[in-house]
C-alpha cells in the first residue's frame, strides 16, 4: 500500500543532525521557564503527575511518531515498572533511585520480549499484538501476590535520593522530577536527531527501501521499542514514587489508550507535542473529575475529533503555522 | 481422568464452545470489515454490548421478546454502524490504517461511556426465552437447552456467512472489491454502497453475538471491552485472510480456553495470549494468514 499517508504527518525536522533548531531552543526555554515558575502557582503534586505522564507520552511518541509503530500496550511498561519500583522501595527497602532502576530494567526486559514478538507483524497487527500482550500482563498483575490485586501497593516510601536528598519534601521531589524529565526529554531529542534516529525515520517513511539500503530494520525497530519501553519504565517508576502507590489502573488498557490520546492531541511526531498533550489531558481529567464517566465520553469524542479534523495536533498545527519544527 | 469429573470437563468444554462461538462471530465481522475497509474495528466490542442492550431495552420498554430481539437488535445496531461508516469512517479513505483504529477506539469509549452513565457498571439480567429453558440429561453431562441453541445458531450463522461470501455472486463481488475496489467500480458496481453495507453487516454480526450472550452473561456496559482484546488475539492467531480460518480459530480457542479452566484455571485468562505468542514465533503470518 504505497499510497498510504504516513501516520505522522508532521514536517520532518530540518534541524542540523545534532543540534536543536532555533524554534526548538525557544520552545525548550519556554518549557524550562514554565517549569521553574509553575510550582509557585499550581499545586506541585499535579505538576509532578503531569510531568510523569509527559515523559510517558514522549517515550511513546518515540515509537509511534518516529518509527511509525503504534503500540496499544504501553500501559504494561508504565504499570509494570510502577509495581516493581513500589515493591523494591517498600518491601526491599531500596533507595528511590535503585528502585526506579529496577523498574526501568523490568520494563526494558519486558519491552525486549514484547517487541521481539510484535515486530514479527506489521501495521495493524503490531498494534493488536501489543494490546493483547499488555492485557496478558494486566492479568498477571491481577493475579500475582506481590501486586496485591485490586488494592495495589499503597504508601510507598519516597525515601532519600542517593541517601541524602529527602524526597518526602514536596518541593525537593518536584525539582528532582523536573530534572529527570528534562534529562529524559533531551535524551529522546538527541536520539531522534542522531544517525540512529534518521534510520528510524527512514523505516517509518519506507521500510522496504530501508531494507534495500542494507539496514536490518527489525533490529532498529526492536532497539527503538526497548528504548521506548525503558523510558516508559522511568516514567512509571517516577510516578510510583511521586504518587506513593502502584495500582491496576496503570496497567489497564485504558491507560494505553490515554497515552495515545495525549500524543495525538499534542501532535504525533513532534518533539513538544506529547508534553503539551499530556498536560492538556491530565488537566482535563483533573478539572472534569466531578463528571464521572462522562470523562470517558469526552476523551472518546476528542479521539474522534482529532482523527477526523485535527490530525497534526496542537503542536503540529503551531509548527505548521510558523513553518518551523517543534 | 486426572481426577476431574467428566461432568466438570464437559461443562467447561461447553462453556468454551459458547465463548468460542462469540469469538467466531466477532472475528468474522472484524475480518469482513478489514477485508473491504482496511480498518480494524475497535468499536466491535462496544457494538456487541450495544446489541445486548438493545435486546434488553426493547424487551423492557416495547415488550419485544428474545426472538424479535434476535432480528431487531442486529438491524438497529447495523444501521447505527452504517451511519458511522457514512459520516466518519468514510473520511479516512487514503489515510494510514491506524487512524481507523484510533477513530473506532474513540467511538468505543463514547458508546461505553454513555451506557455506563445511564445504566451503571452492574449487570442487568436478561431472561432465557421460555422455549429454551430447561435442558437435556445426556448421561455424562447436563446440557442446558439455551447453551446448545447458542452454539448451533452461531455455527449456522458463521457457515451461512462463509457460504454467502465464498459461494455466491454477491460474495464474489465482495471478494473482488477486497482485491481491487477501483476495478470493481469500473464494472459498474456501487462499491461505496457495498462498503457501507459490509460495515453494517459486520457490526450486525457483533450485535447478534451480543443478543445471544445476553441471557448467559449479564447485560453490562463493559461486557465487550475485555472481550474485544481476546478477539484481537484470536484474529492475530488466525490471520484475517480466510473466512473459514476466522470461524475455526474462534471456536478452537474457545475450546482451548475451556480446557484450561479445567486443568489450570489460573491461566484461563491468559492462555489465548500465550498461544498468540507461540503462533507469532512459529508462524508469524497466523495459522490461516497469507503473508501481509
Amino acid at each position: 500500500m504505497a499510497s498510504d499517508v504516513s501516520i505522522s504527518a508532521a514536517p520532518s525536522a530540518s534541524a542540523s543532525a545534532s543540534g536543536m533548531a532555533g524554534s526548538e531552543k525557544a520552545a525548550l526555554a519556554i518549557l524550562v521557564a514554565v517549569l521553574a515558575v509553575a510550582p509557585f502557582l499550581i499545586y506541585p503534586f499535579f505538576l509532578m503527575q503531569a510531568l510523569c505522564f509527559a515523559l510517558f507520552a514522549c517515550a511513546f511518541n518515540l515509537l509511534v511518531g518516529y518509527v511509525g509503530l503504534l503500540s496499544f500496550g504501553h500501559a504494561m511498561f508504565l504499570g509494570g515498572a510502577g509495581y516493581v519500583t513500589a515493591h523494591a522501595a517498600k518491601v526491599w527497602g531500596l533507595s528511590p533511585e535503585l528502585a526506579i532502576v529496577f523498574g526501568i530494567a523490568t520494563s526494558a526486559f519486558l519491552g525486549l520480549v514484547v517487541g521481539a514478538l510484535a515486530i514479527r507483524r506489521q501495521g495493524i497487527y503490531f498494534t493488536m499484538i501489543t494490546l493483547a500482550l499488555a492485557q496478558m500482563v494486566f492479568f498477571l498483575c491481577l493475579q500475582a501476590p506481590f501486586t496485591h490485586g485490586e488494592d495495589g501497593i499503597q504508601s510507598v516510601p519516597q525515601g532519600r535520593l542517593f541517601g541524602f536528598i529527602d524526597l518526602s519534601h514536596q518541593m525537593t521531589l518536584y525539582w528532582v522530577v523536573v530534572a529527570v524529565f528534562l534529562g529524559a526529554f533531551l535524551l529522546i531529542h538527541r536520539t531522534i536527531n542522531s544517525p540512529f534516529g534518521e534510520i528510524l525515520k527512514a523505516i517509518r517513511e519506507n521500510e522496504p527501501r530501508a531494507i534495500s539500503l542494507g539496514y536490518r530494520t527489525e533490529r532498529y525497530k526492536l532497539a527503538a521499542f526497548v528504548m521506548s519501553a525503558a523510558l516508559t519504565g522511568l516514567a512509571g517508576g517516577l510516578k510510583a514514587i511521586v504518587a506513593q502507590n502502584a495500582s491496576l489502573t496503570d496497567v489497564h488498557w485504558a491507560m494505553s489508550g490515554e497515552v495515545v490520546l495525549m500524543t495525538l492531541v499534542g501532535g504525533l511526531g513532534t518533539i513538544f507535542g506529547p508534553v503539551v498533550g499530556a498536560v492538556t489531558i491530565v488537566a482535563m481529567q483533573n478539572y472534569l473529575a466531578g463528571l464521572g464517566s462522562w470523562v470517558t465520553v469526552i476523551q472518546g469524542a476528542i479521539f474522534v475529533i482529532c482523527v477526523l479534523t485535527f490530525r497534526r495536533g496542537i503542536v503540529g498545527e503551531i509548527a505548521r503555522a510558523i513553518g518551523k519544527p517543534l | 481422568m486426572f481426577g476431574i469429573s467428566t461432568q466438570a470437563l464437559f461443562g467447561q468444554l461447553l462453556l468454551g464452545l459458547i465463548n468460542g462461538s462469540f469469538y467466531a462471530l466477532l472475528c468474522l465481522g472484524l475480518a469482513v470489515i478489514f477485508g473491504l475497509l482496511n480498518i480494524i474495528n475497535f468499536a466491535h466490542g462496544a457494538l456487541y454490548m450495544m446489541g445486548a442492550f438493545v435486546a434488553y431495552l426493547i424487551g423492557a420498554h416495547l415488550g419485544l421478546d428474545y426472538w424479535a430481539a434476535l432480528i431487531v437488535a442486529p438491524l438497529i445496531v447495523g444501521a447505527f454502524g452504517m451511519v458511522i461508516e457514512r459520516t466518519m469512517l468514510k473520511m479516512l479513505t487514503g489515510l494510514d490504517h491506524l487512524y481507523g483504529l484510533l477513530l473506532t477506539f474513540g467511538l468505543a469509549l463514547i458508546i461505553q461511556g454513555v451506557f455506563l452513565n445511564f445504566y451503571g457498571s452492574s449487570g442487568m439480567p436478561y431472561q432465557i426465552p421460555p422455549a429454551l429453558t430447561g435442558g437435556q440429561n445426556l448421561g455424562f453431562m447436563f446440557l442446558p437447552n439455551y447453551r446448545a441453541w447458542v452454539v448451533c445458531f452461531s455455527l449456522v450463522t458463521c457457515l451461512a456467512t462463509w457460504f454467502v461470501i465464498e459461494r455466491t455472486k454477491l460474495g464474489s463481488y465482495l471478494r473482488a472489491a477486497t482485491e481491487n475496489p477501483n476495478l470493481v467500480r469500473a464494472f459498474g458496481i456501487n462499491v461505496p454502497r457495498m462498503v457501507t453495507l459490509t460495515y453494517g453487516f459486520g457490526v450486525a454480526l457483533a450485535a447478534l453475538a451480543g443478543v445471544l450472550s445476553a441471557p448467559i452473561n449479564q447485560v453490562r456496559p463493559m461486557m465487550g471491552a475485555d472481550l474485544i482484546i481476546v478477539v484481537f488475539a484470536v484474529v492475530v492467531i488466525g490471520g484475517m485472510g480466510s473466512i473459514m480460518g476466522s470461524i475455526v480459530t474462534g471456536f478452537a480457542l474457545g475450546l482451548v480456553e475451556g480446557l484450561t479452566k479445567v486443568f489450570y484455571p489460573e491461566a484461563s485468562n491468559t492462555v489465548v495470549f500465550v498461544i498468540m505468542a507461540i503462533v507469532l514465533l512459529v508462524k508469524p503470518a497466523g495459522l490461516f494468514g497469507r503473508n501481509a
